[in-house]
């Protein structure tokens, strides 16, 4: 079972490498469209690498939830196999 | 016992000539932005739209497809007459019935052709393309038409922020005739009706006679699960396209995707790992999404700036409301 951190560290990376984003700059209380400029088609792209790597699955109609990168570790953590 | 005969056809059947008509009115994501709070830069790296064609009253189904049609049988160098059908694909022919394929039939002088329409919004060039081949490898027609055409501003909510940018008008049209050898691979295609409500239209049309306030619908999107769908899922489909065609992503002269959204493009080429030296249509930016239009306005317009070569090998993939899909790879004309 991954910590909150690995999810995290995990997250950062794939933010950075669909978005371009520095990995030090997704942290818990970041918005994903207000503070990392992560728009709705590019925020699919992370939903759907996130799925692959923690094995998760993130249906549509819960993606509009996932505001904060925090809001996102922890749907992660609480669905992950 | 008595018998009958079954029909025999051509061994293969090719895209003969191509040809499309563009709507003389351009509309600017600066004149949209007039109607949604919306920017320029914001449609653009949404979507790749730079511009779209909005059809002018005059500019009709009817008047657009025969336009292009006329373009892709002088291209093809087959005479009205010599058609055996005639398939048009649209979701905006305003009528129920008759068919706007017997109207442009009828117009082009076709009179030995058989005309219906299909209802397979932004696949349905695609589906009409296995139609054709199918129809002529089976003896029923010996040369088909196939017609996309769309009127999508008709049905477009010129406030709806997340559709106003997106749809344009147009046609695109081939004939597709008998060939010696190979011209269009096998299709693969398929519905997912799971996903019915995912674009559609805002009410039926008979709701409008219980609640006439309602005036006119216009489509609607779900767009993140469109995008996920189409960026994702389709991806084994166009594999599956170029795995039965018998080729590889590295033999491909171009990749001719519906010209849905340029992200759900880049989606795929990465998916597909598709090699830098295959060019790709990017009609959309001065188009925007003409639904079954797309795919032949694309195709003309890469033959045209030679871009893509004639003869060469094309992935064709639609995908669209349903949802539905179809894929094949073919010969260029």
């Amino acid at each position: 079972m991954a910590t909150q951190e690995e999810v995290l560290a995990g997250l950062a990376e794939i933010v950075n490498e669909v978005a371009g984003i520095e990995e030090s700059d997704v942290q818990l209380d970041k918005s994903f469209t207000g503070d990392l400029d992560v728009d709705s088609l590019t925020m699919v792209e992370v939903v759907v690498a996130a799925e692959e790597k923690f094995d998760v699955k993130i249906p549509d109609d819960e993606v509009k939830n996932l505001n904060t990168v925090g809001d996102a570790v922890n749907y992660i953590l609480a669905h992950s196999s | 016992m008595t018998q009958i005969q079954s029909p025999t056809g051509a061994p293969h059947a090719r895209i003969l000539g191509v040809g499309g008509y563009r709507p003389s009115r351009v509309v600017t994501n600066e004149q949209i932005c007039e109607m949604i709070d919306s920017s320029d830069e914001w449609i653009r790296t949404r979507t790749g739209i730079e511009e779209r064609r909005w059809a002018s009253a005059e500019e009709t189904v009817g008047v657009m497809s025969l336009a292009a049609a006329g373009k892709a049988l002088a291209a093809a160098g087959v005479e009205p007459e010599q058609l055996g059908c005639v398939v048009i694909s649209t979701v905006t022919h305003l009528a129920q019935t008759p068919s706007l394929a017997v109207d442009v039939a009828n117009q082009l002088g076709a009179k030995n052709a058989a005309a219906f329409d299909i209802s397979a919004a932004c696949a349905g060039f695609c589906h009409g393309l296995a139609l054709a081949q199918d129809m002529i490898r089976g003896g029923s027609a010996e040369y088909v038409l196939v017609i996309g055409v769309e009127r999508l501003s008709d049905l477009t909510d010129v406030t709806d922020r997340s559709t106003a940018f997106i749809f344009g008008d147009g046609a695109g049209a081939a004939v597709v005739g008998p060939s010696q050898t190979p011209g269009i691979g096998p299709v693969v295609w398929g519905a997912d009706g799971a996903q019915l409500d995912a674009i559609g239209q805002t009410f039926t049309w008979d709701a409008l006679r219980e609640r006439p306030e309602l005036g006119f619908p216009a489509l609607r999107m779900a767009g993140q699960q469109v995008f996920r769908w189409a960026s994702y899922q389709m991806v084994p489909v166009a594999k599956k396209a170029l795995e039965r065609a018998g080729i590889t992503a590295e033999q491909l002269d171009a990749f001719i995707p519906h010209q849905a959204n340029n992200r759900i493009t880049d989606a795929m080429i990465r998916a597909l790992k598709l090699p830098e030296h295959v060019p790709v249509a990017r009609d959309i930016a001065k188009q925007g999404n003409t639904s079954a239009a797309s795919i032949p306005l694309a195709m003309e317009r890469m033959l045209e700036e030679g871009e893509a070569p004639h003869g060469g090998v094309a992935l064709l993939i639609g995908f669209g409301a349903g949802l539905v899909y179809a894929a094949q790879v073919v010969v260029l004309p």
